[in-house]
């Protein structure tokens, strides 16, 4: 079943925690030095899926196939092969540096001297030259996200999970972070890394949106965005937020954001909208001008996790 | 079973056990303590309780009784009485103890074999009561050869206590075999109790069970530093022990340490277990307890086992502790040696086969 382009093949991965379906029949495919994304709201499944993915969970159904192994059958094999980095700070804030390293290294089974070669790189790489005796829990917040990744590829893994690595770190870090990310792609790393930064989510080769456990879009950033060509209009009004409780009773319309004095709207489908919209504008006596947007991965975001039951209006993102 | 990785945990363990000041103080300080306060101040053996002596007979015989009592350095004179009533109310009031009431009739008790003379004690306190009851036991004084033994009937075989192994009845000789037993339970358990369930709070766990390290790697990379620790408590036990309280090593030194050894791999074993079942580190402190209380109570540490009901009896054969204490007061203060002990020895190393195989089994390498 393992093609020998792909590190990750699922099918139908399902995980049931008592009542709550955490995550529903996902299908994914994740070809091999491909970045990969994994987008979605707080509590959509996205830890559950890594888990299950690196044999720490077992799914409830569905087949997984990791490197051409059999998952959680084979897990404990796996191991050798993959990185995984929590989305909590998981080292030891009690040991330095150095020492976390050093520990990860032997327990990935490196012999004593290329350990020490190998760790003597990770610092040297990651910038931890001069600070490699300082506990962990005193680093600052990219810091620790650094110190975690570089224990992930102690062992030079040809897989690499990330569960939100930057969901606590500050804009600049989260640069430096990706850029190493994209440095262990072009090593021929494959990545699947989850977060809910929309910028993130651009950078990435090939992206997945789950929400509520279930897999809502999957392909490039341009295939997503390209799907909502024509459904999302800028509307420039004299009163915006006027402008936006009108626009939002009206059939068709999905959302609408206020960004300064215009508004951002993301239609159901792009047959006739504007008129529609332009004429219940002037029916509320609103001047407005409206233009075609440029979709970007926000709107496919909001696209595909609204839900609307029939007759509801539009909820503001 | 990958040596590196396992020297790799014991490394990391040791490593963050440097850092940890509260534990390390407590390596030290618990033992230091514990052998203290037991050594001194708990003393259950009583001398020089408050007394008060009516001797209503006033014969030479019956002054010698007298004497003999006060000579066992039970009972201090502390009060004036003449009438068994004046007894009664010292003992009321709480100005004594013990009070020894001599009739009138002594000679003639005495050579009809009935009850010489009456011990009244203050019975709110059994460790006292037990005390006079000793000196109940005294046997008569008058030499048997100067009695006539065809007319004089001896009185009813008063038994008298012999102590072999601790004729001078002093506390700390038993107590400090036993201390090392209760001090290591209470820190070896403690230790690796939480082991488990303090990387899971951490967030460490989820780390660790997805890289290669193995199950038994891991419980036993947790245990071995805590081994070594152990055995450096027994050694400031031992030391403080001597240097303190003159207790005698009369059996070999290194089957101390086996037995010493025993102990603590089931300990840290049964702690092991325990902090793979308990949900945080303040639950795995409290399911501690639950070992540590029969522990103390039943083992023979405090209260003699023979004493004890069969239920308690069941409950003690489980806890290493008492298994423990029958090795350590063999060895050092019946100079037995481990090999006619081999029934306890067993004992331990069922209890550790049975702790480690059941801790590693229940920790699993998955998060559901």
């Amino acid at each position: 079943m393992a093609s020998e382009e792909a590190a990750v093949i699922a099918r139908g991965l399902t995980k049931v925690f008592g009542d709550l379906v955490a995550v529903n029949a996902v299908d994914l495919r994740i070809d091999k030095r491909q970045v990969y994304g994994f987008l979605g709201p707080n509590g959509s499944g996205k830890s559950t899926t890594i888990r299950m993915l690196c044999g720490l969970l077992t799914p409830s159904g569905g087949n997984i196939d990791v490197l051409g192994m059999e998952i959680p059958r084979q897990a404990e094999a796996l191991r050798r092969r993959i990185g995984y980095m929590t989305q909590h700070f998981s080292l030891f804030g009690d040991l330095t540096v150095r020492e976390n390293l050093e520990f990860l290294a032997a327990v990935q089974g490196l012999a004593a001297a290329p350990a020490r070669r190998r760790v003597a790189e990770l610092l040297e790489e990651f910038h931890f030259s001069g600070m490699e005796r300082q506990l962990a829990a005193t680093l600052s917040g990219g810091q620790k996200q650094r110190l975690a990744l570089a224990g992930s590829i102690v062992h030079g893994p040809e897989l690499l999970f990330l569960d939100e690595p930057t969901s606590a770190v500050d804009p600049e870090s989260r640069r430096d972070f990706w850029e190493k990310l994209f440095e262990l792609a072009d090593a021929g790393t494959t990545i699947l890394v989850s977060s809910h930064y929309m910028d993130e989510a651009e950078r990435c080769h090939r992206l997945a949106i789950l929400d509520r456990g279930t897999l809502v879009a999957d392909g490039t950033p341009a295939e997503l965005t390209g799907s909502l060509e024509g459904r999302t209009i800028a509307v420039e009004a004299q009163q915006p937020r006027r402008a936006k409780a009108t626009v939002l009773g009206l059939p068709g319309v999905i959302s609408a954001a206020q960004i300064g004095n215009s508004l951002r709207i993301l239609c159901e489908s792009g047959d006739g909208i504007e008129e529609r919209l332009s004429r219940a504008l002037e029916e509320a006596g609103l001047q407005a001008r409206l233009t075609a947007a440029r979709p970007t991965l926000e709107d496919v975001f909001v696209a595909v996790t609204t839900h609307r039951a029939p007759g509801e209006t539009a909820k503001t993102p | 079973m990958n040596l590196r990785r396992l020297w790799a945990i014991v490394i990391k363990e040791l490593r963050q056990l440097r850092r940890d000041r509260v534990t390390l103080a407590m390596i030290a300080g618990i033992p230091v303590m514990q052998l203290v306060l037991f050594g001194y101040a708990i003393n259950l053996n009583l001398r020089h309780l408050p007394t008060a002596i009516v001797d209503e007979a006033q014969t030479s015989a019956s002054r010698q009784l007298a004497m003999d009592m006060l000579a066992t350095d039970i009972i201090r004179p502390a009060a004036h009485a003449t009438t068994a009533e004046d007894v009664m109310a010292l003992i009321h009031r709480g100005e004594i103890s013990v009070g020894i009431v001599i009739p009138r009739d002594f000679e003639r008790r005495l050579a009809r074999g009935e009850p010489v003379a009456q011990v009244l004690v203050d019975g709110s306190d059994t460790v006292v009561q037990s005390a006079a009851a000793q000196l109940a036991q005294l046997p008569l004084t008058t030499p048997a050869t100067e009695r006539d033994r065809a007319s004089i009937p001896l009185p009813r075989a008063p038994i008298s206590v012999v102590s072999f192994y601790n004729p001078q009845r002093v506390s700390a000789i038993n107590i400090v075999p036993g201390l090392i037993g209760i001090i290591l339970t209470m820190t070896m358990v403690m230790f690796t109790s939480v082991a488990i369930v303090r990387e899971r709070e951490r967030g460490n766990m989820e780390l660790l069970i997805a890289t290669p390290v193995s199950r038994s790697e891991l419980m036993l990379g947790k245990v071995l530093p805590y081994g070594i620790i152990g055995l450096v408590q027994t050694t400031l036990i031992l030391l403080l022990g001597m240097w303190l309280f003159g207790v005698p090593v009369r059996g070999s030194a290194i089957d101390v340490y086996w037995a010493a050894l025993l102990l603590i791999l089931a300990n840290l074993s049964l702690g092991l277990l325990i902090s793979t079942r308990a949900q945080s580190q303040f639950q795995a402190m409290q399911m501690t307890f639950f070992v540590f209380l029969p522990s103390i109570l039943l083992s023979g540490f405090m209260f003699p086992f023979e004493g004890m009901p069969l239920p308690a009896k069941w409950i003690a054969e489980i806890l290493p502790l008492t298994h423990f204490l029958r090795l350590i007061r063999g060895i050092m203060l019946r100079g037995a040696d481990l090999h006619e002990l081999w029934p306890e020895v067993l004992a331990l190393l069922a209890f550790i086969t049975l702790m480690m195989t059941l801790a590693i089994s229940r920790f699993s390498k998955r998060l559901d």
